[in-house]
Parts: structure tokens; sequence; C-alpha cells
């Protein structure tokens, strides 16, 4: 097997770190895999669905997973709970996944600026950061979902304003090491424009590490969506969605203990597709 | 530097945090466009009873004289007027501190008890059976939604095997005991994961020291070194690792309470939420966000007296 050259890499010694990598490509390759399946089948849902997700049928109520028609039984509507599982995964990967985008972006902007500048500007900045990060992710993010209304368009705002912190942090680290290094005094010293040492060479540098972590983000902000659904306070019925679903379950625990479990067991494969993703991209390019 | 000039730095330096956490917490209401009287009350609210909502919230002056009003009620610990109870946030949420205050240190003590063993156990076997199994713990752990967890518990140790009260909190200390087991476990599992991986790692870094090193060339066991040199000193970065991610379990214990109908703050909190009683949350939120800075201080003056290093930093 050729290993890729990767800069930097010189000193790592070649036969334990092709197995490494090859071990940790396979976890990758793994969540990969898992990831794509699960947005496949989010994406295909119309086609895969056995019935309409909010079609209620009073006669065929809460039948146990494995009745005819009804690969995982129905709910205490009588809704296919295979299907509002499938719908519900459109609705919780697409915001999970979208919602990560814009912290991304002004964390890593901040962050940016942030480390480069210092000063008055590195002051102000990581005093906001100080005051968001005291408050309970969760807890700030049920709050700011509440004072701007249920929905979809409350969790984008709400997970902006508390998600961009992580970022910013991130990439304020990478930079005060990066502008210390020769390429970045060079890029400097031949007075090229600050945007363009900026966004041209130390970003290319500096994004990995937020990358890996927007992956644990995703997750985060997948179980947030899933506990807002759960409160109440995430997209509103009868869309389906795996935290009202599991709320909706919860009632019939007795009987009907699949009701709420079912679509915790979605939650947890769609999280750990994404660590696997995240310890693969870990061992595969992070070169400390 | 000294401890006390450290710990009167590290005072200082909360005056900015707590300041801002006030001016986001005043703010929440006038994040959506328009008059926050009717964003608080919805829509369908009757004409008078925005007026008088306009009244009681000072709504008429300035933004920075409400502020203003807002924070000087605050320094003398009034929280607002509960819109569904008619009586003071401040008195409300200290009738439903104490199973909070249960719930955060029950979780605490069993994530402590339940992560320490088996870091310990995955960073002696480091990379054998036992160190690879304990390592999947966060890959499935942390996709797991805390409330779940909660419900799934239920289902298990109180409908199936009857051992726990499925809800609420009981009367009397030994009932409380009962009560609070099953809510202080889901949110010591949900921190568990996170805990693991961090003690793990900063263990293994100790391991590798060069008073390990020696210990282990005197002849001494791994049991005894891991036991009797490596955890005293993984002890140290164990408490600030805790402090870092406390904010996390107080976090789940909002919607915790919510799952075991515990009538802590958390539980307070999601009811006025339903109930579109403002005063209640903004105050829950404030309170949530003091404990973390509470916590936070607490761990870095205590990591500051058992290790002299961090005072120089």
């Amino acid at each position: 097997m050729t290993v890729i050259s990767v800069p930097g890499s010189a000193t790592d010694t070649v036969v334990p770190t092709t197995r490494r990598r090859r071990k940790h490509n396979v976890l990758l390759i793994v969540g990969l895999t898992l990831f794509g399946l699960l947005v496949l089948a989010a994406i295909l849902a119309p086609v895969l669905a056995s019935h309409d997700p909010i079609q209620q049928d009073l006669a065929n109520a809460r039948l146990a997973p494995g009745s005819p028609g009804h690969l995982l039984g129905t709910d205490e509507l009588g809704r296919d709970i295979y299907s509002r599982l499938l719908y519900g995964a459109r609705i919780d990967l697409r915001v999970g996944v979208l919602a990560v985008v814009s912290p991304f972006i002004i964390g890593t902007v901040l962050g940016l600026v942030s480390g480069w500048f210092g000063g008055w500007l590195d002051t102000v900045i990581m005093r906001i950061v100080d005051v968001v990060v005291a408050f309970p992710f969760f807890v700030l993010v049920i709050a700011l979902v509440f004072a701007l209304g249920a929905g979809t368009g409350s969790i984008y705002v709400a997970i902006t304003m508390v998600g961009w912190v992580a970022y910013c942090r991130i990439v304020r680290g990478e930079v005060l090491v990066a502008k210390e290094q020769e390429y970045a005094l060079a890029a400097r010293a031949s007075g090229l424009p600050t945007w363009r040492i900026l966004f041209r060479h130390l970003l290319p540098n500096v994004v990995l590490q937020a990358v890996i972590y927007s992956m644990s983000d995703i997750v985060l902000t997948i179980l947030a969506i899933v506990t807002l659904g759960y409160l109440g306070l995430g997209v509103p019925p009868p869309t389906p969605d795996w935290g009202s679903m599991i709320q909706d379950g919860q009632q019939f625990l007795l009987t009907q203990w699949y009701l709420a479990t079912i679509p915790g067991i979605a939650v947890v494969i769609t999280g750990l597709a994404l660590a696997l993703i995240a310890d693969g991209l870990v061992d595969r390019f992070d070169r400390r | 530097m000294n401890y006390l000039a450290f710990v009167v730095r590290r005072l200082i330096s909360l005056i900015p945090v707590l300041f801002g956490i006030s001016l986001l917490v005043f703010f929440m209401i006038h994040l959506v466009p328009g008059d926050p009287a009717v964003t608080l009350l919805g829509s369908h609210a009757t004409t008078s009873a925005v007026a008088e909502l306009h009244k009681q919230l000072g709504l008429d002056h300035p933004i920075w004289r409400q502020y203003l009003t807002f924070l000087n009620h605050l320094l003398h610990g009034n929280l607002g007027e509960s819109y569904q109870y008619k009586s003071s946030v401040t008195s409300l949420i200290s009738q439903n501190l104490l199973p909070t205050v249960w719930l955060i240190v029950a979780g605490v003590i069993l994530a402590v008890l339940i992560s320490v063993p088996l870091a310990v156990w995955a960073a002696s076997r480091r990379n054998r059976l036992a160190d690879s199994a304990i390592r999947t713990i966060p890959l499935v752990g942390l996709g797991m939604p805390a409330f779940w967890l909660g419900i799934m518990l239920i289902l298990l140790l109180s409908l199936k095997a009857g051992a726990f009260p499925a809800s609420g909190f009981g009367t009397g200390t030994l009932n409380h005991v009962r009560s609070i087991i099953l809510p202080g476990l889901t949110v010591a599992l949900a921190l568990v994961p996170i805990l693991v991986r961090s003690l793990r790692a900063s263990l293994i870094n100790v391991l590798q020291s060069d008073y390990i090193v020696t210990a282990r060339s005197k002849g001494l066991g791994v049991p005894r070194v891991v036991l009797g040199h490596a955890l005293r000193n993984a002890a140290i970065s164990s408490v600030t690792v805790l402090g870092v991610n406390i904010a996390y379990l107080i976090g789940s214990t909002l919607v915790v309470e919510k799952v075991f109908a515990l009538n802590g703050v958390g539980f307070l909190m999601i009811t006025a939420i339903f109930n579109r009683d403002f005063p209640i949350v903004q105050g829950v939120t404030l309170l949530f966000a003091i404990m973390v800075v509470a916590v936070n201080l607490l761990t870095d003056i205590s990591h500051a007296a058992l290790d002299p290093r961090v005072r120089l930093s």
C-alpha cells in the first residue's frame, strides 16, 4: 500500500502509521457508509415508506412490530412507525446538518480574526464567548427557541447564536499557533493583503480541527432538535420528528414499550455514524 | 503569584461575564421583532392584557432604562413575578431548588463512581480488549438523548424490575434517595462517555511520566502503581475535567426532571414554557448560568490550591 505523503508528516515512522491509518480508514468508511445510508433513507422516504406518515387509522392503532403491512408497528393513532421514522429522518437530519453551517462559518471567521489581530478585538470576542459558554447548551437553546417561538426557523437561529463559540475557540487556538509559523511569516513579509493571508494561507491550515469538531456538533445539534421535539418546541405536529415520536410513545411505556424505544435507537445510530466519521477523520488527517 | 492574588484576580474576571449574562437574559424577549408584550402573551392576547404587561415591564421606557431597571431588580434578588402563579419568581425558584440540587449531586457522585473505575481499567490495560471495549462507550453514548435514556431506565428498572419509583421526589429523606437514583443515573450516564474519554487520556498521560517509570522499575506491580501513584496525580486533572463538563450535566437535568416529573427548577422552567410564563423561563435560565459560573470558579480555585503551577499562568 502506498502511503500518501502528507506535508509535515515526514517524521512519522512509516510502518505503524500505515497500519494505524488503514485500520482507521475502516472506521471512516464504516461511518460514512452508515451515514450515507441514513441520508439516502431520508431522501428516498417517499419511495421507501409503506404508508403516509400522517395518515391516521384508529382501527389499527398500537399494532406490535412485525404486524402484517406494518414493519415496525403503528402508534396510538394508527400511523405507521416505519414510515414516520423515515420522514422523521428527513426533518432531523436536514435540520441537524444545516443548522451547523452558519455557526461553522461565523465561528471560523471570528476565530480567524480574533487570533490574527489580537488586541481589543480579541478581548471583546473572547468576553462574548465567555458569556455564551456560561449557559448550559441545552438550557440556552431551549430558552431561545421558546423566546423565538417553536419551529425550525427558531432552531436555526438559536443553534447559530449558541453554536459559533466552539468553532471560534478552536480556530482561534489554531491561528495563535499557525501565525508564528514560517509560511505565515513569509506571507506577511511578502506584503500580501491581510484578507488574502487569512483566507488563502491560514484558513486551509486551521480549518481541519473545526471540520472534525463539526461532526460531533451535528450529533449535539440533532440531540438538541430531538429534545426540543420531545418538549413540544420542535417541528409542529403532525409532521413526524424522532423527538415528538418518543414523547408520544412515553405514555404507553407499560404496554407498548417499542413506541418510545425505536425512535431513540434511530438517534443513537445516527450519533454512532457521525462519531465514527469524526474518529476516522482524526486518525486520517490529524498530525498530532 | 500567591494564592490570594490568584483568587482575587479570578473573582474580578467574573464581573464582565456576569454583566454579559444579565444582558443576554434581558434581551431574550427582544429577539423577536415587534412588541415584546405581544410576543410574550401570544397573538391571541387581549389589548388590556398587553397594556398591563407594558406597564408591568416598563416597555414604554427607552430600552437602556428598561435594562437598568432589570439590573437593579436583579441585584436586589427580584426576578419579576410569574404570570401564572402570581408570586415572585425568586420564591418559586427557592421552593423548587432542593430536588435539582439533589439531582446534580447524585449525578456527579454516580458519574464519578462509574467513570473513574472504567477509565483506570482502560488506561492500565491500554490497547487490550478491555480498553477497546471501553473506548466504544463514547461512540455509542454521545449520540444518546438524555431524556430517552431516562425513559429506557424507567422501562427497565422501574416498570419491569420495580426497583425504583418512576417519577416524583417522594417525601422524607429515604424516599428522596430512592427517587433520585434513576434520574441521577440518567444525568450521570449522559456524562460518562465524555468523562471516560478525558480521564482515560489524562491517566495515560500520567502513566507515561518519569516517576511512574521509576516506580515500575523498582518492581512495583501495575495495580499498586496505578492506584497508589498515578490516580493521585491524575485526580487533579480529573477535577478540571469534571468542572468543565459540569455545565453539560447541569443542562441535562432540565429535560431529565421533565422525564421523571421531578419538581425541580428545570421542571418549573419546562412547565413555564408550556404556560408561556416568561419571567420563570428567564429566571431559571439565569440561575443555570450562575450555577455554571459558580462551579467553574470553584474548580479553578481548588485546582490552583492543589496544583501551584496553575497560579503562574
